[in-house]
């Protein structure tokens, strides 16, 4: 479903070039739920951010359901992270002047020919699958870290995405809160059949997972 | 999604209220001088009573005469004579009406009311005057060609008038002693401001009670008098224009013998303040007074646009986690720079609001001041449409380029940076 190959990032400045990728090839099936995992800096973000097409790699391909998108522009790009693409943040990213429910309603803005209704009725039913529905018209200042997540599980999957990118989920959340994310991970991808790429440092997260590629320096190891 | 859009724009202003308040102040401040100054140029330039034919109404209001004979030159300048326009502003073929009337710079006269000094704006017309124009008569009517054919020393006088002489009696039928002459006063006409130089008057009285016949001399071509030429439609105007032309290209000098130059139009009178202020002696240039009226209007929008578009730019830090989000989740540069433009839209139409307010009250406190003779200032549909455009292009002009730098932010970079 996902193919990168031979993906390479460069970070210029005018004085520094950081090479955050080098040579990295990865096949990800659909359906698979895989963890990525490796030490501070060693480039994990950065690939999760050019599978998810939020950054273009500085060489190599990136295809989707066998269709080459690195070339592809701006608005064509914003739809496809729009239709297939789901992402959660490790910081939950939600905005805080709007309602749980505004929040979750954000992909479905972007989206053509959804009304008013459909889209609330969607985001409801994301709300519903994290357990959150008694939340609905609270704000994200009122609600606890794992309560915040959830909204943001909630928000990725709203659209219904093929693909989920979840970049350290649990990072800011106590065990058993992270534990009530990885469960809901783990059931859409049960139930749902939804490829779910995950970045961890928890070793005891990644082993619920069917696959670990591990990063070094920017490269693959095994 | 408008709506969605609407939310979050209140929730920022509120986020930030003393950004908001900065940016208000800015946008009503500034709405309230340029609707104020609008106002003021529609109350002197556009159609209201009684200049409601504005769009087919054409004015002869100067004479330029120049004559060479040797080496000796002169020019004189100013209203034209009465036998002047009788003989070729009144015979314009393919018009409606014509009027002759006398200009309005002459010094008021003086009449005595129980010992009381009254001065007063007085004006000689014809009776197709009154057919030109719709005054507001608030007592009786018009004196009419017959009146004037036959020297009837009747007058129509304005409210102001009829309050100096009469108090708050009726007026009809009364006489009133103006510069040493009796009139009988047939109508009272609604106060006309003096920034209608063409109507206003205190009183109007028949050019056959003129205390002289000098202005039937055919020798003159300058004298005291204008013209109004009433074309049928507004498409007629060009031409009632270039008939005019021909007309004046037939005159008959006094001296044929020197060198004439003789240089007149028939124009509205936008173009004759055009012609006083940045025209030239052949041409008015309308479009050159109206380009710098835009032109200042425009400067004096620059400055709070740019302190709006950097007031704007600075909160771009503060956003970049939502945009950083709305990307993420598919929003493309466009989308984000019309959520951008419709939330400084509103903003810019909310201060709009505001200076519609203050512009009311600045024109009521204008109104009731008396420092206009007879102004009285309002806001009509023309003032509140051209108010409304200068709120959207304020506001799309000051919020499109903060709107481009903000959709410009990369998402992975905008997700780095914490609100």
């Amino acid at each position: 479903m996902i193919h990168l190959e031979s993906i390479e990032k460069v970070y210029r400045t005018e004085k520094i070039e950081t090479l955050a990728l080098s040579s990295i090839n990865l096949d990800v099936q659909e359906g698979e739920f895989i963890s990525v995992m490796g030490p501070s800096g060693c480039g994990k973000s950065t690939l999760l951010n050019i599978i998810g097409l939020l950054d273009a790699p500085t060489q190599g391909k990136v295809a989707l359901n066998g269709t080459e998108i690195t070339s592809y522009e701006d608005r064509r790009v914003a739809r496809i992270r729009n239709e297939q693409v789901g992402f959660i943040f490790q910081t939950f990213h939600l905005i805080s002047d709007l309602s749980v429910l505004d929040n979750v309603e954000i992909p479905l803005l972007y989206r053509r020919n959804l009304s008013g209704s459909q889209r609330r009725r969607m985001a409801l039913e994301a709300l519903d699958r994290v357990k959150l529905t008694s939340r609905v018209h609270h704000f994200p200042s009122q609600l606890s870290g794992g309560q915040q997540q959830r909204t943001a599980v909630a928000r990725a999957i709203a659209g219904r995405p093929r693909v989920l990118l979840a970049d350290e989920p649990t990072g800011n959340l106590d065990s058993r809160m992270g534990d009530e994310i990885m469960g809901i991970l783990e059931d859409l991808n049960r139930n749902e059949k939804t490829t779910i790429i995950m970045v961890t440092h928890d070793p005891r997260l990644a082993e619920k997972t069917e696959r670990i590629v591990r990063l070094f320096d920017g490269r693959q190891v095994n | 999604m408008l709506k969605n859009y609407v939310k979050t724009a209140f929730k920022v202003f509120l986020r930030r209220k003393f950004f908001t308040f900065i940016s208000l102040f800015a946008i009503s401040f500034t709405l309230t001088v340029l609707m104020v100054a609008t106002a003021l140029l529609d109350h002197v330039f556009g159609p209201l009573p009684p200049e409601v034919k504005t769009d087919r109404t054409l004015g002869v209001y100067e004479l330029r005469w120049e004559v060479e004979a040797g080496d000796s030159r002169s020019a004189q300048d100013g209203p034209i004579s009465y036998a002047f326009l009788d003989r070729y502003v009144r015979t314009l073929p393919d018009v409606e009406r014509v009027s002759i009337f006398t200009h309005f710079f002459s010094s008021p006269v003086t009449s005595y009311k129980d010992g009381e000094k009254i001065e007063s704006y007085l004006r000689r017309t014809d009776g197709e005057f009154w057919k030109i124009f719709e005054f507001n008569f608030v007592e009786g009517g018009p004196f009419t060609t017959q009146d004037e054919k036959d020297a009837n020393f009747v007058a129509v006088i304005n409210e102001a008038t009829r309050k100096r002489f009469f108090g708050d009696q009726s007026a009809a039928g009364k006489t009133v002693e103006v510069d040493g002459q009796r009139f009988r006063v047939v109508g009272v006409v609604a106060n006309v401001p003096i920034f209608r130089p063409v109507p206003f008057a205190d009183i109007w009285v028949p050019i056959s009670t003129s205390k002289t016949r000098d202005h039937l001399d055919r020798q003159n071509l300058l004298g005291g008098f204008q013209a109004l030429v009433l074309a049928r439609k507004p498409s007629d105007v060009p031409r009632t224009k270039e008939a005019f032309r021909v007309s004046l290209s037939r005159v008959e000098f006094p001296n044929p013998g020197h060198t004439n130059r003789l240089y007149a139009q028939a124009e509205t009178f936008f173009e004759a303040v055009s012609q006083r202020l940045v025209g030239s002696k052949e041409e008015s240039h309308p479009e050159r007074l109206l380009a710098v009226i835009v032109g200042f209007m425009i400067l004096f929008m620059l400055l709070p646009t740019i302190n709006l578009i950097n007031l704007n730019v600075s909160r771009i830090l503060e956003r970049a986690s939502e945009i950083g989000v709305r990307k993420t989740f598919g929003a493309s540069s466009r989308t984000l720079i019309g959520q951008f433009v419709v939330e400084n839209v509103l903003l810019t139409l909310i201060g709009g609001l505001i200076g519609f307010i203050l512009s009311f009250l600045v024109l009521q406190m204008l109104t009731h001041s008396g420092l206009i003779q007879y102004a009285e200032f309002h806001i009509n549909h023309r003032i509140f449409l051209y108010g409304l455009l200068i709120a959207l292009f304020f506001g799309v002009f000051s919020g499109v380029y903060p709107a481009y730098k903000m959709s410009r932010l990369h998402p992975a970079e905008a997700l780095r940076r914490r609100a």
